[in-house]
């Protein structure tokens, strides 16, 4: 199945080494029509529509998803491919999910949306104990890995309990699927088509704050990214900052302002979270000596805390502070209190600079 | 004496009584007239599955009609002010409008008491006003203040009023019908005289949790009362694209079910007490309400891209919940059209006052980010970027 894939679409190539590469900086290999600029739900748009033209055997379905989704993510997708192959479903995340994993045992690429992952907790278990393990249970004959789960995560400024959350980490703990999650569109293009096109079942969260707000140049033609390469999209020596998602975004700026300061950061992009780069991470940290890790999820039992220890596993002796996680605090994601809950700029740089001076 | 200053008299006084209360306790017509048993028909007769159907001649009385055009014009007008609020971002976060659908909230009420337990899904706001809550709390609440029913924590989908046995405002979808069952058992166990009324939508009758809690029911003999508050829409899913029988009634299968306008406040009256009396006789029933809400789903949705608005404006004009009862209050000569302009008008003036007072409301301390999350002295521990534990106030 990954020859096909290398067939389906070209890998955009990260150049020789896997580092040195800022968002704005990404080779355009393999770039054949020229760019375009675009924001992150038209880049999730562009990848599904390619996704179909280039596999008849694809399907997108979820709630509301014919009609374009409520992010307009498939807008257009049921015209041009019909509703045969583009379609609703009825609100019912269990049967969703687990009608993707029989669709995608018969040799299908099934991509599922859930409208947002706060929803996505009624199909857990089909999630956790049918897609993860149909592989392994039956001894290979039978898998799931055409299936593709697309959500919605994370914070909007005022979202409340139910439209917020970044439930990534639980997903984290579920060996057999794959959790990937872009920073940006052109980012999110390259992985989701990448994860569609993956032999294993994925849950592809998209960070729905930058659906509108971010645009970047976005190469027209089919392209992808690879899954568990971690990217360091600035360069430092001082400390390594280690996130995903919209956060990274938010730790850029803290980056900036910490140089401005005389400190000089290193960001890593995780992109795939699970089975995640762990060599990228520790050949920075073993540069810098220190790390702070971010996420919007509350911090106990995070993904931050699996990269925490294994770094520490891996880079004891050079190591030279604790390592800082700067997340989502320990409550239910509030409604007024979103600013208090979230790692916001300050805070990271707070922790930036009492790691780097402990 | 004028409705308007005595409902405006009892603003600040009675503040914390349900609006019906107010307008049976300041009863404007003379009192021979206003208790007199009236029998009206229903619009339409009941439609039924696995049981016979309550009669079309509904009882009421002239008072009760009156408090039921008052209710629910408070409740319309409120739903506005909430709409123009959002548009202002005074109300943040998902907020969903009850407009159209007012006759199932103010029914039920009039069929059931306090002790009977109502829990519901995010469009909440209208069935906490029945059953006792106040305007002040209504708008605090959705502009995230202490002095909201959920101390300003939960927001437009999170309302709960625990005297008035309302459990509140659900933001996943189906959720809260299982939950409903277990009230049910608790209210059965203790042998009280009481039902659970869980609401749903159309969308909602399609997770697989509402079969799951209604074989539970079933098998159990509950009191629980599974209400399809069914608007015909899940968001901009049309009830057919999605349901493959929208007789939803019909779709507990071993259990009866009840087709109601639920645009037609007496016809949800004289079902919720048919139900109650069958569900603590018999065990578990489904009412469908056949119903319509004017808004679109939430504040992001116009409403008018997946229905026409001859749709729309053709509900409005001929199955209008408060304009059927404005019909009936002058068809038997119960009140004036002058008096009936003026108790709207007196509804938008309790919602400005609400919303004035509201707004004065105080935000919650930030402590409370960190209250409730468990039991006081499980508290939550947070770490600040310091790593140090944190207390309420962050950078
Ligand atoms: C489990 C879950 N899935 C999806 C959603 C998003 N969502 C909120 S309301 C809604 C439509 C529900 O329609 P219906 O049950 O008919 O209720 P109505 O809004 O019409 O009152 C959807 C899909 C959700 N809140 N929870
Ligand atoms: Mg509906």
């Amino acid at each position: 199945m990954s020859r096909c894939v290398k067939r389906l679409g070209k890998w955009v190539s990260l150049g020789q080494s896997k580092r040195g590469f800022s968002t704005s900086t990404i080779q355009k290999d393999g770039v054949e029509n020229g760019v375009k600029s675009l924001n992150l739900y038209s880049a999730i748009n562009q990848a599904l529509h390619i996704a179909l033209d280039t596999d008849p055997r694809s399907y997108v379905f979820g709630e509301d998803v014919g009609f374009g989704g409520v992010f307009r993510c498939t807008t257009g997708l049921a015209d041009r491919f019909g509703k045969n192959r583009v379609f609703n479903t009825p609100l019912c995340e269990q049967g969703i999910v687990g009608f993707g994993i029989g669709l995608a045992a018969m040799g299908n690429r099934a991509i599922a949306e859930i409208q947002f992952a706060d929803y996505i907790f009624p199909a857990f278990d089909q999630i956790v104990n049918e897609a993860a393990k149909f592989r392994y249970r039956s001894g290979n004959q039978f898998n799931c890995g055409g299936l593709t789960i697309r959500t919605p995560y994370g914070a909007v400024g005022h979202g409340g309990h139910y439209h917020s959350q970044s439930p990534e980490a639980f997903f984290c703990h579920v060996p057999g699927i794959k959790v990937v999650i872009p920073r940006s569109p052109k980012e999110a293009k390259g992985l989701l088509l990448s994860c569609i096109r993956d032999p294993n079942p994925i849950v592809f969260f998209e960070p729905k704050w930058l659906y509108r707000l971010a645009v970047e140049e976005v190469p027209e033609d089919d392209y992808m990214l690879p899954l568990s390469e971690a990217e360091v999209i600035r360069q430092g020596s001082d400390i390594t900052l280690v996130g995903w998602g919209a956060q990274l975004a938010i730790m850029e700026q803290a980056c900036i302002d910490a140089e401005k300061e005389g400190i000089s950061c290193e960001l890593i992009d995780l992109k795939t979270l699970i089975p995640w780069d762990k060599e990228t991470v520790e050949a920075s940290v073993k540069k810098t000596g220190r790390l702070l890790i971010s996420h919007e999820a509350p911090v106990t039992g995070g993904f931050g805390a699996e990269i925490s220890a294994s770094i520490l596993e891996r880079c004891f002796s050079r190591l030279e502070a604790p390592v800082a996680r700067v997340c989502g605090l320990d409550t239910p994601f509030p409604l007024v209190f979103e600013p208090f809950y979230m790692p916001t700029k300050n805070k990271i740089l707070d922790a930036i600079k009492s790691t780097v001076n402990y | 004496m004028a409705l308007s200053r005595l409902a405006s008299s009892h603003f600040g006084s009675n503040f914390l009584k349900p609006a019906s209360l107010l307008l049976s306790s300041q009863r404007r017509r003379s009192i021979s007239s206003s208790n007199e048993t009236l029998t009206i028909e229903t619009s339409i007769p009941f439609t039924s599955h696995n049981c016979d159907a309550p009669s079309r001649s509904v009882e009421t009385s002239s008072s009760e009609l009156m408090s039921f055009f008052n209710d629910m014009v408070l409740m319309r007008r409120m739903e506005i002010a909430a709409d123009s609020l959002y548009k202002a971002k005074l109300i943040r976060g998902f907020c969903h409008l009850y407009d159209g659908q007012e006759a199932v909230a103010v029914g039920m009420e009039a069929a059931i008491n306090s002790k009977d337990c109502v829990i519901t899904a995010y469009r909440d706001h209208c069935t906490f006003l029945s059953r006792g809550g106040t305007l002040f709390e209504i708008f605090s609440e959705l502009m995230g203040r202490s002095g909201g029913c959920s101390k300003g924590k939960g927001g437009s989908m999170h309302f709960y009023r625990k005297v008035g046995g309302f459990y509140g405002g659900h933001g996943i979808v189906g959720a809260q019908v299982p939950l409903g069952v277990g009230l049910a058992f608790g209210q059965k166990y203790c042998k009280d005289p009481n039902v659970t009324f869980s609401l749903y939508g159309d969308g909602a009758a399609n997770q697989g949790q509402l079969f799951e809690a209604l074989n539970i029911a079933a098998l159990w003999d509950l009191p629980a009362i599974l209400v399809c508050e069914n608007n015909h829409y899940g968001m901009g899913t049309a009830e057919w694209r999605s349901a493959k029988s929208p007789a939803y009634y019909k779709r507990g299968d071993y259990a009866p079910g009840l087709k109601v306008d639920g645009m037609d406040v007496l016809a949800v009256k004289q079902a919720c007490k048919f139900a109650k009396e069958h569900a603590l006789k018999n065990g578990p029933i489904i009412l469908e309400m056949d119903t319509y809400r004017y808004h679109g789903h939430s504040m992001s949705d116009p409403g008018s891209t997946y229905r026409t608005r001859d749709e729309i404006s053709g509900v409005r004009q001929e199955r209008d919940p408060i304009e059927r009862v404005r019909k009936l209050v002058l068809a038997h000569d119960i009140s004036t059209e002058k008096e009936l302009k003026d108790i709207e008008k007196e509804a938008r003036k309790q919602v400005d006052e609400a919303i004035t007072k509201a707004k004065e409301s105080q935000m919650p301390d930030p402590s409370d980010l960190f209250t409730n999350v468990y039991v006081k002295g499980l508290g939550v521990e947070a770490y600040g970027a310091d790593r140090k534990e944190l207390k309420a106030t962050l950078p």
